[in-house]
């Protein structure tokens, strides 16, 4: 019992649970499903020069067109896919954990990345951009309610694996909704917005969704890959 | 003795411009941690005005090919009705002006026009989410009129009904005729139920849904669309539908037999996806199948045809190289290929 006892611990961090006074539930270990006409964007690496739906400027389209994943590996640059402005399309499993009243933590198996939504008057620390960014979170009264999360001070990636770039100035707004349906299945949709005037005509919009788990099944962490 | 005297100083709380509560201070304090909670932890039950216009955030199927079924959740009788599917079908004489079913909301490339229905009370009855050119505006009762009988008959409209969960609007579609989910022949049956909450975020809104069908599907299906706001005004009806001659003959129903759609290949062909992929099926939503393409994947050297860009979104905004705003998707995709590349679907 005691060995039972130890396993469970080691397995379940802690801070697994919402807190309480916590607006919505994220926690847990949920799965992407990918069900719509963008899956051969997100699925499989989109060919180079596959910019459908995303209205990029000149500077955009210029270093979309010079796209090399073999040069992106070399350089070092193989995350770019996974910056938070595009690795929420990127198919994988998120864990989501709340380590106190202040954080919300999503840990992302599709490139071992993590992302930290600070709630408060939390000040971002400086210093050079990194794949993340700084994510500022709130309870949104307005609209329908949920999860707002604004991230800024993010490194140059990649809105498409193909090469569709953002700049370091892009802003990415995020909204997370809780579906709970009649049977008990939960699910979360994240509509993302990003804004980028170097790179986008017009901010670059859409929604994902991702199914609740009951346990951590399937949970596969993988390295950044530009090639895959 | 007044109940200011038993619990000490009267608030006076304004609710909005019209009304404004009296409340002793004691009683406030007392009832923090319960307003707290009520505010938190259960948000209010209003509702959230949706009507207005909503530009599409993505172009949507245009670009669609034929037995693209990547993503849906098929049984074995939803796949091989999909691949019996022939795009001539909708050229058939009594399908011409046949419309698609609320499915489409999901799969057509255009916005939104949203339309609240008020009673003689003020007390909204419906709202409406208004039609396009290939399907029919969307009433969605919520006056709490009961469920339609199971026996009632079915239209490609069907019958909807809504509730507010909290600020959500949640809608419930059923009666609908045998449609597509997607405009390329992947089909649903006249026993499905679409689910959509609707999620207000600023300038946006994003519609979530679940498809349950019990005869063609293995596991529920899940779409979501996102819409701008726009001061432009979507509107999306077209004249009356006038019957042509479309080439196919009266009595005549375009399908192919099993094994043989000649078009099984074309996600292959234009994008290197292999087969197992484009005929769906549950595994085909989840992560873990890229393993399985990983090994025989190619990546195209370029994209060749529909590669946008510079386009934007329909139905507003400048003109790109991206599909019209208002007219109907497709391309050269009925009834076979086009003059290049691999056909698309629809109209």
């Amino acid at each position: 019992m005691a060995a039972l006892a130890g396993l469970l611990a080691f397995h379940v961090p802690v801070f697994a649970q919402a807190k309480p006074g916590t607006p919505i539930d994220f926690t847990g270990y949920w799965v992407s499903v990918v069900t719509t006409m963008d899956w051969r964007f997100r699925m499989v690496l989109p060919p180079k020069g596959d910019y459908f739906s995303v209205r990029m400027t000149p500077a955009a389209m210029k270093i979309a067109n010079e796209w090399d994943p073999a040069k992106d590996e070399a350089a070092g640059e193989q995350c770019r896919s996974f910056g938070a402005a595009g690795i929420m399309r990127v198919p994988g499993r998120l864990h989501i954990t709340q380590p106190d009243d202040k954080t919300l933590r999503m840990d992302l198996d599709a490139g071992t990345q993590t992302r930290i939504f600070h709630f408060g008057d939390w000040k971002a620390p400086g210093g050079a951009p990194t794949w993340q960014g700084d994510s500022v979170a709130s309870w949104d009264t307005s609209g329908t309610g949920g999860l707002k999360v604004v991230t800024r001070h993010m490194r140059s990636g990649y809105l498409r694996r193909n090469g569709v770039p953002y700049s370091e100035n892009a802003v990415l707004t995020e909204y997370y909704d809780l579906v709970k349906e009649k049977d008990g299945a939960q699910r979360i949709v994240v509509t993302s917005n990003v804004d980028d005037p170097a790179y986008l005509q017009a901010p670059f919009a859409g929604s994902f969704q991702f199914k609740k788990q009951a346990d951590a099944t399937g949970w596969d962490p993988t390295a950044c890959s530009a090639r895959w | 003795m007044g109940p200011d005297r038993v619990l000490g100083e009267v608030v006076v709380m304004r609710i909005n411009k019209h009304m404004k509560i009296h409340l002793p201070r004691m009683l406030i304090a007392a009832c923090a941690p319960l307003l707290a909670q009520l505010f938190l932890v259960q948000p209010l039950r209003a509702e959230v005005d949706l009507s207005g216009s909503w530009a599409s955030t993505t172009m949507g199927d245009d670009i669609l090919l034929l037995t693209d079924f990547t993503g849906i959740p098929y049984n074995e009788a939803g796949r091989e009705k999909g691949l019996s599917y022939s795009q001539s079908q909708i050229s058939m004489p009594e399908r011409v002006c046949s419309l698609y079913t609320q499915t489409q909301l999901f799969g057509g490339p255009f916005g939104l026009r949203i339309l609240k229905q008020a009673g003689s009370d003020g007390k909204t009855v419906a709202w409406i989410l208004a039609g396009w050119e290939d399907r029919a505006p969307m009433t969605i009762w919520v006056d709490g009129r009961p469920q339609v009988s199971q026996y009632a008959p079915h239209d490609k409209t069907g019958f909807t009904t809504g509730t507010w969960e909290g600020n959500t609007l949640v809608s419930t579609t059923t009666h609908m005729k045998t449609g597509f989910i997607r405009r390329n022949g992947a089909p649903h049956s006249d026993q499905a139920t679409m689910t959509i909450h609707y999620y207000l975020h600023g300038d946006l809104l994003t519609l979530a849904a679940m498809l349950e069908d019990p005869v063609y599907l293995s596991e529920p299906l899940y779409w979501s669309r996102s819409f701008r706001k726009t001061r432009g005004n979507i509107d999306l009806l077209d004249g009356p539908c006038v019957q042509g001659d479309e080439g196919v003959a009266e009595g005549v129903v375009p399908h192919y037999l099993p094994g043989k759609n000649p078009f099984m290949d074309e996600m292959n062909k234009g994008y290197h996806i292999p087969v197992i992929a484009s005929v769906g099926g549950a595994e085909t939503m989840y992560p873990e199948f890229r393993k399985k393409m990983k090994a025989d994947f190619v990546i195209l050297d370029k994209c060749t045809r529909n590669c946008g860009g510079r386009g934007g979104p329909p139905g507003d905004g400048p003109p790109g190289d991206g599909p019209p705003g208002g007219g109907r998707g497709g391309g050269p995709g009925r009834g076979g290929p086009g003059a290049s590349g691999p056909p698309a679907a629809g109209r």
